[in-house]
């Protein structure tokens, strides 16, 4: 990145540099052009609008009105959702993981086929399959958990395929050398050494996840979202800001116990952070 | 007694110890997984009997996804069947049939994708600004690093969605909605990644414009951004990446692109065209990702 500079840079040719100068012209009128395509000038109209929800976001003042018990239990079900569709998902993952794995599974038409079926899962933005299960399994969190497990599934799965690919051989040859089956050398041979990626990937999915799974309600697809929803259609701003706090708290802690697990599991720096 | 212990003996005995311990933990840590998972699925009326009685639904609601009824009284027929695969418009289980309506949808997908290079812009260009001031090493005043450090903190924690279904008040049902609620999101996540790439910047540059009388701005401007555009720029495409997938989902809550043309095709459960829809977004999301990868490549290869 800091390569020394021995000399100064060459000063550019005069064709090259009025071709900088095209392409940045042609950057800048398509960025104005996609500002009137948006209706940026609606920013000056929809301001003072903005600033009268904030002030009513800021009136705490009925706060002993507020359905409190309703609101903390949607939170709680919101975690436990994230919290099951993770569970499942890794549950999945990781026989799939081992079936899209170049090392494990040779037939390149059989890994080609898995590694799509991952691509496909994950290609769909959670959201889009809560849509689709709400229809299918009707209104609840059972939707919300069946679309985190599906989306999660795909990703978990092609990033234990990876971890599969890249573990050290001679492990694995000095189980097989013991005369060890099949299944014996996946498990000690494979398993510990993926293990920590394993954890660290599941514990960074909750996370996520339920920092996801607060929006599912708006679909229908159970927890919190439902009742942020409600109270933004009848425009009660200061319980919205209310939900927006708690959500907030919520993936702050589940953020600090999961990095704590995480370096009390694995030790040392997270793998991915 | 111990010191007269043969060596394997006591290798034998440690051995035992630590994996009795080992044994210990994994059944603890198994234990509370279970009753973690029990705990949530009571909470979440999560039980064999709704997921079996559920699986026959699902099956057939993705059935229904890829059939179509060809006329009122007819029976329904897959989506597609080879004999008709490239019939026209009007010949059902042919691709045209399914897609018949790729003009309206192509049109809004562009819409989404201009929606996506228009927030990451934006966001990039605001996560630029403030990771400068957001970098401990190279701000020195302290309260303007906490303030800058929260307030990205704040515009990354607050679902996109959720943002996004508040501002379609202020700004109206559209895609500018859309937009900015993007925009400031990409601005939370860059501006954080900027900001620890700042703080393992080389510093040594920026000495040397202090050294002749440059400004603040003049070291940063030539002391770190030289060294820190091929990364920032990488960053930027990944989050591109993700802003696509965004905004096909934004528009949910009516703030433009790709996901409010899908959320009406649910509701008025038009399966074909719900699948139809479904497979353009991978298709676009998949082409998107590869292609950015590409150009991540050679940055970085730039950058070696």
């Amino acid at each position: 990145m800091s390569a020394s500079v021995a000399h100064l840079p060459r000063r550019p040719t005069p064709t090259r540099r009025a071709m900088q100068w095209a392409f940045g012209l042609g950057a800048l009128a398509y960025f104005v052009y996609l500002l009137w395509l948006f209706d940026f000038d609606r920013i000056f109209t929809g301001l003072p609008k903005l600033w009268v929800i904030v002030r009513l976001m800021i009136d705490w003042s009925q706060f002993a009105e507020w359905d409190h018990k309703e609101l903390l239990r949607s939170m709680v079900e919101t975690v436990a959702m994230a919290f099951l569709g993770t569970f499942l998902a890794t549950l999945f993952a990781l026989p799939l993981g081992f079936l899209g794995a170049r090392n494990i599974v040779p037939n390149r038409v059989f890994r080609f086929l898995t590694r799509r079926i991952f691509d496909g899962c994950r290609g769909l933005d959670q959201f889009i399959w809560a849509l689709v299960f709400v229809r299918a399994v009707g209104l609840g969190p059972i939707a919300g958990i069946l679309a985190i497990m599906v989306a999660e599934t795909g990703v978990l799965a092609k990033l234990f395929a990876e971890a599969i690919e890249n573990i050290d051989t001679r492990q694995v040859d000095g189980i097989r050398s013991t005369g060890a089956s099949r299944i014996a050398e996946l498990r000690y041979g494979v398993l510990p050494q993926i293990l920590p990626v394993l954890i660290s990937q599941a514990l960074y999915s909750i996370e996520s996840n339920s920092r996801e799974a607060t929006i599912l309600g708006l679909v229908g697809a159970g927890g919190i979202g439902l009742r942020l929803s409600e109270r933004i259609q009848i425009n009660a701003w200061d319980q919205v800001a209310y939900v927006i706090v708690l959500i907030l708290i919520t993936v702050a802690s589940i953020d600090s116990v999961s990095r704590w697990l995480r370096l009390r599991l694995i030790g040392g720096p997270a793998a991915r952070n | 007694m111990t010191s007269a212990d043969p060596a394997w003996q006591l290798f034998e005995r440690r051995f035992g110890a630590l994996r009795r311990a080992r044994r210990t933990e994994s059944t603890l840590i198994f234990v509370i997984l279970v009753l973690l998972f029990v705990v949530s699925a009571v909470w979440t009326d999560f039980s064999p009997g709704k997921i079996l009685e559920g699986v026959p639904r699902i099956g057939e609601y993705f059935g229904k996804l890829f059939s179509i009824q060809p006329s009122e009284s007819a029976p329904p027929v897959a989506v597609l069947a080879w004999p008709h695969l490239f019939g026209g418009v009007k010949e059902p289980q042919s691709i045209a049939y399914w897609f018949y309506r790729f003009n309206v949808y192509a049109a809004l997908l562009w819409q989404t994708i201009q929606m996506a290079i228009l927030a990451t812009v934006l966001g990039y260009s605001a996560a630029f600004v403030l990771a400068f001031p957001a970098a401990r090493t190279l701000t020195a005043n302290r309260y303007v690093v906490f303030i800058s450090r929260r307030l990205l903190e704040f515009m990354r924690t607050i679902p996109q969605v959720v943002l996004a279904f508040i501002l379609v008040w202020p700004f109206g049902i559209g895609p500018l909605a859309g937009v900015l609620a993007i925009a400031i999101h990409t601005t939370g996540s860059l501006g954080k990644l900027f900001s620890e790439l700042n703080e393992n910047a080389d510093l040594r540059p920026v000495e040397g414009v202090r050294s002749v009388g440059g400004s603040w701005l003049a070291q940063m401007r030539y002391g770190i951004v030289p060294q820190m555009l091929p990364g920032f720029l990488s960053y930027g495409l990944l989050r591109f990446e993700i802003n696509v997938r965004s905004s096909t989902i934004i528009g949910f809550v009516g703030a433009g692109g790709i996901g409010q043309e899908l959320k009406r095709v649910i509701g008025f459960n038009i399966y074909e065209e719900v699948s139809a829809i479904c497979i353009l977004i991978l298709l676009i999301v998949v082409a998107i990702d590869l292609l950015s990868e590409r150009v991540r490549h050679r940055l970085i290869g730039a950058m070696a």
